[in-house]
């Protein structure tokens, strides 16, 4: 059984699953402006939370969370289902949504995905993907991050739904029960506008946001000193990870977001979000030009103090350029509420 | 980013796929393009598979010193810490643990060792017999 599901790649998981989702229920809405809409824009370093051993920096907020809040705010009602220790069950639930002819997103583990190459293959537990119909046994994958869809067999995909650790996904499964008829684009954008720039802006704490930026900014430059060179390096690789591996679009999303304020442009009828736009995509590629300069000072493990101070200043620069664009799109944002 | 600009370095993508990168093309519209790669993030991706190889080092030689036992080196090459191993093998830490030495290991009974080795997909005897080079 296979279903009349249009594989999209997309740059980021969450929001290419639930894009292509709601196109095969008749809803064209593009990944960028379901991630805006989602408030995905976001930075926050959490140093108590590791992952490999490294404090955790994130450019978007808890997986889940875009999705859910694009969800309520456009009106859409999704069935959600989690199997904790019920594995059977979990793939047998799958099986009964595909008879109704409905496609499945669901939670997996990174590691078990037998048809990514090798080097995507960590232990990460937050990717999404849609089951589009079952053959022969096997699976029928429409991967986001993938160039063509795919399949799986029942055991791997049955293992990647159980992955364990951190974000297990617990066999979770989700697909919209209810879609309006009438979808309000404009109330939903600036509510999702709005809450990416408080989060970038006013969060009192400095872990997140703007101020989030400047204080890894800070630690950065101490890295060699305090780490030593081989450590530092890790951390540096993992923070450029974090920022253009698997599912960001490039730059921590910050492309994305430039390709949302564009649709937001033409859904407003207003030229000043193109501009922003413009400005938005000079931010993502100071962010290239960081991930560029930090990868050649990772390679080989030098612990030039000097490479780690030129590239914590080029963080402080970029926590500036971040900070006078959300006040601009605030003020912007809060005339079109009226 | 400019299209024309998307850089198209083969390297962790193996010539399996293409990656979505977002750039704008010549009328300044954003557009979805395909990428086979980026140096920058070739370079740290091997940086963190060079950790993971370190930790699989490590294990070997604590291995050879008698120090350790064979779940050792699985836990290392699987990506696997003691909590995350206990979460697959569906024990407590601390019982991983004690399986991580040598003596702990050796009284592990038939079971137990097929628990392991279903874990790390691989055979008994392959758990069993692991010596290090």
């Amino acid at each position: 059984m296979k279903l009349d599901f249009e594989h999209i790649p997309a740059g980021h998981c969450e929001n290419g699953v639930i894009s292509s989702l709601l196109k095969y229920h008749g809803l064209n809405l593009s990944e960028a402006m379901i991630f805006g809409i989602g408030s995905g824009y976001f930075f926050a370093y959490l140093p108590f939370v590791k992952l490999n051993g490294i404090p955790l920096a994130s450019f978007r907020p808890v997986p889940g969370m875009i999705f859910a809040r694009a969800a309520k705010r456009l009106g859409i009602k999704m069935k959600k289902q989690t199997f904790r220790k019920q594995p059977k069950r979990a793939m047998d639930e799958l099986d009964k949504v595909l008879e109704k002819k409905l496609p499945v997103g669901v939670q997996t583990g990174v590691y078990y995905l037998s048809y990514f190459p090798p080097a995507y293959r960590f232990h990460f537990n937050a990717h999404n993907l849609t089951v589009y119909g079952k053959e022969n046994g096997n699976y029928l994958i429409s991967d986001p991050v993938m160039e063509y869809p795919t399949t799986l067999t029942y055991e791997e995909l049955k293992k990647a739904r159980f992955a364990k650790g951190p974000l297990s996904p617990n066999g979770k499964m989700y697909y919209p029960i209810n879609i309006p008829e009438n979808i309000h684009l404009k109330p939903a954008i600036i509510k999702g506008i709005k809450q990416t720039c408080d989060w970038m802006l006013t969060i009192p704490v400095p872990l997140f946001g703007v101020k989030g930026i400047r204080y890894l900014a800070k630690r950065v430059r101490k890295w060699p000193d305090k780490l030593g060179a081989r450590k530092a390096a890790s951390y540096l690789a993992q923070l450029v990870r974090m920022l253009e591996e698997i599912g960001t679009g490039g730059a921590g999303f910050r492309f994305i977001y430039a390709a949302f304020l564009q649709e937001v442009s033409e859904v407003m009828d207003d030229q000043r979000y193109f501009e922003l736009s413009k400005e938005m995509t000079q931010i993502g590629d100071k962010w290239r030009s960081f991930s560029s300069l930090a990868a050649q000072t990772c390679k080989g493990r030098s612990s030039d103090p000097d490479a780690y101070n030129t590239i914590s200043n080029l963080m402080l620069d970029i926590a500036s350029d971040e900070e006078q664009f959300f006040i601009k799109l605030k003020k912007l944002i809060r005339n079109a509420g009226k | 980013m400019e299209k024309d600009k998307v850089p198209q370095d083969e390297g962790i993508t193996g010539g399996v796929t293409r990656e979505v990168q977002y750039a704008v093309d010549k009328d300044g519209k954003y557009v979805k393009t395909f990428s086979k790669g980026w140096e920058p993030k070739n370079i740290v991706n091997e940086l963190a598979w060079e950790d993971i190889q370190e930790q699989v080092d490590e294990a070997n030689q604590k291995i050879k010193a008698g120090k350790a036992s064979p779940i050792m080196h699985f836990m290392a090459k699987n990506q696997m810490n003691p909590t995350l191993l206990a979460d697959y093998a569906e024990l407590s830490k601390w019982k991983v643990k004690r399986h991580l030495k040598p003596r702990g290991f050796k009284k592990l009974k038939p079971e137990q060792l097929e628990n392991y080795s279903k874990v790390f997909n691989i055979s008994v005897a392959e758990l069993v017999n692991f010596k290090p080079e």
